[in-house]
């Protein structure tokens, strides 16, 4: 027998949810067959069975979220699937034992055990999944009891402390009101879950600075008119205001490196790729997939890469590398209409630029004459523990001027 | 109030309710002339006489069918089997016809009468002197069981089964009789039939038992207490009718329960108390309802190393206890 895990999907994942079983309990699978599909933060991912056999056992149920290291499933190997030992011929010594085999075998899974009380009380306190993966099981095997949940609910009830944690531990606590008639509760997907865990562990750890700055995209306008038809022939891709904006990007970040940078309490991280998050709206969320090492690629490759992103961020077919390793984000609101936007930075990344709405404005040029230009507001939320307002504002007009600057004669290849 | 062993109670409660009702006589193996194997009935027979304390017969039919006779032609009487593996020979007696009698009458004719019997083991009694019997009578319906531990239930008990109307199987554990000392109340001190009592309070887990495993897990409930944990004991006192709220308040109390019993496993009365529990109390479980009983083999052994093998001891209780409280 061996049993199968929920594997650690990349770094800083902590759970995943099973979303569907591909085999059942009596399937033979094959070494690497696909076994069970699983959603975490992000993606979904297919995990393969580690050895050929029978499977004997599904230990969590499809919409079960589990810690990672948790045991998933049960196969037996195809060698003793095969051949069964005789059972052992009862013995004397059978009769002797006279207290409960003990139902404590097996109980290594202790933290997915959930006792009927347990479940109860989790009900009654409205215990949420990540405040239940923060109780430590005193039970054997790490299960949580009953009395571990009480201890809980005595401490969370506990009046504000100074402490972040506490503090965020007793908003928490407010008991959910009932809903009243003519309101609905929504279920708590395992994206909206991360999506809050992820938002609130940034507001509660980096302060955040924000700066903005007005940028006359005409030029871009311009060209991006002339050439999206062709370039839309020749690649099969859309040319989009977004790779035109990641390419200012990665420009600004060569100049302000400070701001390709992730803080830590040894120091300042600064990273030699730069690995630019584009953030794309789906059904029922927000996923940020990678372009990876976006100072190597062209404006086309950006293009390409950006479409190709969003396309299997939509079909939720991106893969666990799709999403790790940003080191800057760029947001899109303006798509939406937007002019100003604050965003959230994605830890444990130092900025993240938001793109808003291009609108006609009249605009006082050089020589006082006024013109009708396409304006838009780049946004920018900073780590202000990583850098200040200079660096900050150097690296948004080093994007500006990248951008006013634009003509033909910048390759899009 | 005084300190009295359980045998004095047991035998006071005989006396005291011969002295009330002149309809109450005793009849059994040597309760007369020697007072009894374990001297239960020392002296009554010099009080009350031969024809209210008899010595029958070496033959269970006839004490226990005699009893049956008396009782229906208005007659209260307590019938004691000498040591409650003699039983079998009586229990046509006891099942086809005692147990059934209002039944089969349509509750026109009931049967007053008690059958005392000292059970269990502990004492070296061996294959014929140390059986447990109860989850064997708890099964026939008709019949009101009785297990007390302790002097005051003791004597509470038997008065109210000699008050009963119906036929009451009252079981004596005979290693409790000198072992366990307690208060008993002046006076009259009825204990309801059907009634648990919860001999001990507390929280974490809670201890069942009845008979002798009452003063072990108390016993058990001390030391537990030293390490810690806090230990409900319930004492079930009646096992039919069996006190179903109170097994499932100290369930849902506590959320973890051992039950405990030397009587062997295999559908005995600790199945009977987890399957209360789970039909009622399933939502209040913290862990697996553990049970510690004799083991399924034929009899009580004579070898005292296997008798001390057989019956569940205090540090047994100790060890499943902490087991239960670790979960």
């Amino acid at each position: 027998m061996a049993s199968v895990k929920m594997p650690q999907l990349g770094e800083s994942i902590t759970e995943g949810t099973i979303s569907k079983w591909l085999k059942q309990p009596g399937d033979q699978v094959k070494k690497y067959e696909a076994l069970v599909e699983v959603i975490t933060d992000k993606v979904n991912a297919e995990i393969p069975a580690p050895l050929a056999g029978v499977l004997k056992e599904i230990k969590v149920k499809e919409g079960t979220t589990v810690t990672v290291g948790t045991e998933i499933a049960v196969i037996e190997e195809s060698a003793t699937a095969t051949q069964r030992p005789a059972p052992a011929a009862p013995t004397a010594a059978a009769a002797q034992t006279h207290d409960s085999p003990s139902p404590l075998a097996g109980a290594g899974e202790g933290r997915t055990r959930l006792s009927p009380a347990v479940r109860a009380l989790i009900e009654e306190h409205h215990i949420t999944d990540a405040e239940l993966a923060r109780i430590d099981g005193s039970g054997v095997g790490g299960r949580i009891s009953k009395k571990d949940i009480e201890d809980f609910v005595g401490r969370r009830a506990q009046p504000v402390a100074a402490n972040g944690e506490q503090r965020q531990v007793a908003t928490e606590a407010r008991p959910a009101p009932a809903a009243p008639a003519g309101e609905t509760r929504v279920p708590l997907t395992p994206m909206r879950r991360s999506i809050a865990s992820n938002m609130l562990k940034s507001k509660q750890t980096i302060p955040h600075a924000w700066t903005v700055a007005e940028v006359d995209m005409t030029s871009v306008v311009r060209f991006r008119h002339q050439v999206k038809d062709s370039f839309k022939q020749r690649e099969g891709v859309d040319l989009t205001f977004v790779p035109i904006i990641v390419k200012a990007v990665v420009e600004g970040l060569k100049a302000v490196p400070i701001l390709n940078a992730s803080w830590s309490d040894e120091g300042v991280v600064l990273h030699k790729d730069i690995n630019i998050g584009v953030a794309v709206s789906v059904d029922d969320g927000l996923v940020v997939p990678v372009v990876h090492q976006a100072d190597r690629m062209s404006i086309a490759g950006l293009a390409k890469s950006i479409d190709d992103l969003a396309g299997r961020a939509r079909a939720t077919k991106l893969t666990i590398p799709d999403v790790q390793g940003a080191t800057f984000t760029v947001n899109n609101p303006g798509t939406f209409g937007t002019i100003l936007s604050y965003s959230i930075i994605a830890p444990p990344q130092a900025g993240i630029l938001a793109m808003d709405a291009i609108v006609k404005r009249p605009v006082v040029l050089e020589g006082d004459a006024i013109a009708v230009r396409s304006m838009m507001n780049l946004c920018l939320s900073f780590d202000h523990r990583v850098l200040d307002g200079v660096s900050a504002a150097r690296f948004l007009q080093g994007v500006r001027r990248w951008l006013e600057g634009f003509s033909e004669r910048i390759p899009l290849y | 109030m005084a300190q009295k062993t359980v045998i004095e109670a047991i035998r006071e409660g005989m006396d005291e309710e011969m002295a009330r009702d002149p309809s109450v006589f005793l009849i059994g193996e040597d309760v007369g002339q020697r007072g009894g194997v374990f001297l239960a009935s020392d002296g009554l027979y010099k009080k009350y006489g031969e024809y209210r304390v008899i010595d029958s017969p070496l033959a269970e039919s006839c004490v226990v069918g005699v009893a049956i006779g008396a009782a229906v032609n208005g007659m209260r009487p307590i019938a004691e089997i000498q040591f409650a593996d003699f039983i079998a020979p009586a229990m046509n007696q006891i099942i086809e016809e005692a147990a059934r009698f209002c039944y089969r009458t349509a509750g026109d004719f009931n049967l007053p009468m008690v059958i005392r019997a000292p059970w269990g083991g502990g004492v070296h009694g061996a294959l014929y002197h140390s059986q447990s019997i109860e989850a064997t009578f708890g099964h026939i319906p008709g019949l009101k069981v009785v297990a007390p531990g302790t002097p005051a239930d003791a004597k509470g008990l038997l008065k109210a089964a000699v008050r009963d109307p119906d036929p009451v199987l009252f079981l004596e554990h005979k290693r409790t009789y000198r072992l366990v000392k307690g208060e008993v109340p002046d006076g009259d001190g009825v204990v309801p039939i059907g009634k648990a009592d919860i001999k001990r309070e507390g929280t974490d887990l809670s201890l069942i038992a009845y008979g002798l495993m009452l003063t072990y897990c108390l016993q058990a409930a001390e030391k537990l207490a030293a390490d810690g944990i806090s230990a409900e004991v319930l004492d079930l006192r009646t096992i039919k009718p069996i006190d179903q709220d109170a097994i499932v308040a100290t369930a849902k109390k506590t959320g973890k329960v051992l039950v405990v019993h030397e009587d062997t496993r295999f559908a005995g009365i600790a199945a009977e108390v987890m399957a209360i529990i789970m039909e009622h109390a399933f939502d209040a479980l913290d862990a697996p309802i553990m049970r510690l009983t004799g083991p399924d083999v034929p009899a009580m052994p004579f070898n005292h190393v296997l008798e001390e093998a057989f019956m569940p001891n205090v540090d047994r209780i100790l060890a499943k206890a902490k087991e239960l409280a670790a979960y």
